[in-house]
């Protein structure tokens, strides 16, 4: 009987023995990963050292430590861009992230009239900054523009919403709104047809009106969703450039200045380098300190 | 408790008509199961009296009230999907008091009826679990429980087994058959599973492509087929079809000669069967046989031997183009290739006309 084994236990080949490192799992990620490293990392970094430094195009002058964050602090119009910057946060990503929701609630039908409008909403999503600019100008242009025309229909004065300290941020977040809607009404999209069909009958059964079915089977079924279009969102719409400066160039009055706009011209109009990489850093924390927020207090609202 | 009635109920997807004027009355307390192949409408019909689909045509009622024009929650009916379709990001407890919350029940109402049904299922450890956390066994419990707090008028099960493995499908019908004397409510079911059919029903309404082909209690079902497809669809291993030829036999009743010759006396009476169609043949599998004298009427080769232990299922061909399943004990000693002979119990024999109605003997 132990002949037997040993006999057989022998037939069966060795196992190689297993490398401490899988060098060829690097091999399939060196492409992407040369480029990574090249492309993102390594300005990450230069900008990070260039944040510590005083210079221009020309070169690096000589290192000043914290001395630009210290201006920074000081700056009254960093400080004003700051708060435009979040201004503008506040105002479009939870109306995107509830518009999204609700447009897809509207069109998540299989008929061909749903698909004709989502494909229009999502069409605008497509379009390149400068023509969605263009278009909204004209909308809303006080002098025959589309708004003005329509304020002068019903008697009342048009308003210069782009000259308007008050209105000209609000305007530009309802250019970007139209602008960006498609992409959470895309994801939330998704996300409602992967709930199971059962579910809604199962509620149905359960006698659950159309709210309450909204609120106790849609919502939680779109919870990650959610999360991930509130991330998104927030990373992209701290970004903001394009619309302030094609629509109002930061005016009126650095209204509309948002925090890009401040580090694109301390960089390449008075070619301030390191101070500009000094707001560039504080952006970058502030969009990961939102995001790392929404995420953990998503992810315990989930545990609870 | 309330009974159900159907009356020409019909239902169509376009121009493809999937329920044709289905009447039908389900008495309260009893246990009546759907049984049919994929595609033969019955989880339609189950889908129609929930509400979950619309009545095109005809009229439901649940008890004396009629239903099919009220909304799902409002019929007084619980479900238990195939899938379960329990809320995943709510605790069992919450899964279970979804339905009554809705309905404004007192709270302690809720959680009295919570923790009862709990207990007779079993999952009161399960409770403040999610359904993700779940074993299908468990989640097929909690389902039950979901539908049993609600203590509706009728409950509908839609092929709630099916996702189970093959020892917790038994046991759990065996629970299901108790529920029902325990809770004496009125149950559809709805399976392409005959032994879930056989097993549970009260009676069996079998459905074949979108119409009734026959309603009755198990062994009449068995015993007298109404048609040769339900004849084939109940009873495993298959009954066997053969082409006959029928005559006048002794006692006025019908002889038949079989494909191969043999003439065989059935207890069919003569004077009912329709003259000058041409008649099928339906043996049961354990009605045919092998005769250990060689004294038979159906003689084959024996293509495969199943052996199942108390009994083995011989399937032979009988060489003139026809194949034939006969039983034998046990201990057979019959093996693939041997020419056996069948001794068919002829008075247990059925008939089908051409049009696929079933004719048998009279009593039983």
């Amino acid at each position: 009987m132990t002949d037997t084994l040993s006999v057989e236990t022998a037939s069966i080949p060795k196992v190689k023995r297993r490398k401490a490192v899988d060098w060829d799992g690097y091999l399939f990620i060196a492409p992407y990963l040369a480029l990574f490293l090249l492309m993102i990392v390594t300005p990450l970094l230069i900008g990070v050292w260039l944040s510590f430094t005083k210079g221009d195009l020309f070169g690096v002058e000589r290192f000043v430590g914290f001395e630009n964050f210290a201006r920074l602090a000081g700056d009254p119009i960093f400080r004003e861009v700051v708060w435009n910057t979040l201004y503008f946060v506040v105002l479009t990503v939870p109306t995107l992230t509830i518009l999204g929701l609700a447009l897809a609630l509207a069109l998540n039908f299989q008929t061909r009239w749903a698909a004709v409008l989502r494909t229009i909403f999502f069409s605008s999503t497509v379009l390149s900054v400068t023509v969605v600019t263009l278009v909204w100008r004209l909308v809303f242009l006080p002098d025959g523009g589309l708004l003005g025309e329509i304020s002068e229909a019903l008697g009342q004065t048009p308003v210069a919403w782009l000259n308007d300290p008050q209105l000209a941020m609000p305007a530009i977040a309802i250019t970007t709104i139209w602008w960006c809607l498609g992409l959470p009404m895309v994801l939330y999209l998704a996300a409602l047809q992967q709930v199971p069909r059962e579910l809604y009958e199962a509620a149905a059964l359960d006698g659950a009106g159309r709210w309450r079915t909204l609120w106790s089977i849609t919502l939680p079924a779109v919870r990650r969703t959610t999360m991930i279009v509130i991330v998104i969102e927030i990373i992209l719409q701290f970004q903001l450039f394009g619309q302030p400066q094609l629509m109002t160039l930061g005016g009126p009055n650095n209204a509309t200045r948002p925090i890009v706009l401040f580090i694109y011209e301390t960089g390449w109009r008075q070619w301030e380098l390191g101070y500009a990489a000094a707001a560039a850093q504080v952006l970058f924390a502030m969009i990961m300190v939102a995001a790392m927020a929404q995420y953990f207090v998503s992810s315990r609202k989930e545990e609870a | 408790m309330s009974g159900v009635r159907l009356s020409r109920i019909s239902k169509r997807f376009g121009d493809v008509t999937v329920i044709d004027q289905v009447s039908l009355d389900i008495e309260a307390g009893e246990f009546v199961v759907f049984l049919g192949p994929s595609g033969c409408g019955k989880s339609t019909i189950l889908r129609m009296i929930a509400g979950l689909e619309t009545v095109d045509d005809g009229e439901i009622h649940i008890g004396e009230r009629r239903v099919d024009h009220l909304k799902p929650g409002e019929r007084g009916v619980a479900m238990v999907f195939q899938n379960y379709a329990l809320y995943p990001h709510m605790t069992v407890r919450d899964n279970l008091a979804f339905g009554l919350k809705n309905v404004g029940t007192d709270k302690q109402v809720i959680s009295k009826r919570i923790d009862e049904a709990a207990q007779s299922l079993e999952i009161t450890a399960l409770l403040d679990r999610r359904p993700g956390q779940l074993s299908g066994g468990q989640r097929q419990r909690v389902a039950i429980a979901r539908a049993i707090v609600k203590e509706p008028a009728l409950f509908l099960f839609d092929e709630p087994l099916s996702n189970l493995d093959a020892a917790l499908r038994g046991r759990t019908r065996l629970e299901l058959a108790q529920l029902h004397q325990r809770l004496g409510a009125t149950m559809v079911f709805v399976t392409h599973d005959q032994v879930e059919a056989m097993t549970l029903a009260d009676r069996i309404v079998v459905l074949n492509e979108c119409k009734i082909e026959q309603i009755g209690s198990p062994m009449e079902i068995y015993r007298r087929p109404a048609t040769q497809f339900v004849a084939t669809f109940v009873g495993s291993p298959r009954i066997n079809l053969l082409p006959v030829t029928v005559n006048a036999g002794t006692d006025d009743k019908a002889a038949i000669a079989l494909p191969n010759g043999e003439q065989l006396l059935t207890a069919i009476p003569m004077a009912k069967l329709p003259e000058g169609e041409s008649f099928t043949v339906g043996i049961r599998p354990e009605h045919a046989r092998i005769a250990e004298d060689g004294v038979g009427e159906v003689t084959g080769t024996a293509e495969v031997v199943e052996r199942l232990g108390e009994r083995c299922l011989i399937y032979l061909d009988l060489g003139n183009g026809h194949k034939l399943t006969a039983e034998d004990r046990g201990g057979s000693t019959v093996k693939a290739g041997d020419t056996c002979t069948v001794k068919v119990k002829s008075s247990r024999a059925h008939l089908f006309d051409s049009t696929g109605k079933g004719w048998h003997a009279e009593g039983e």
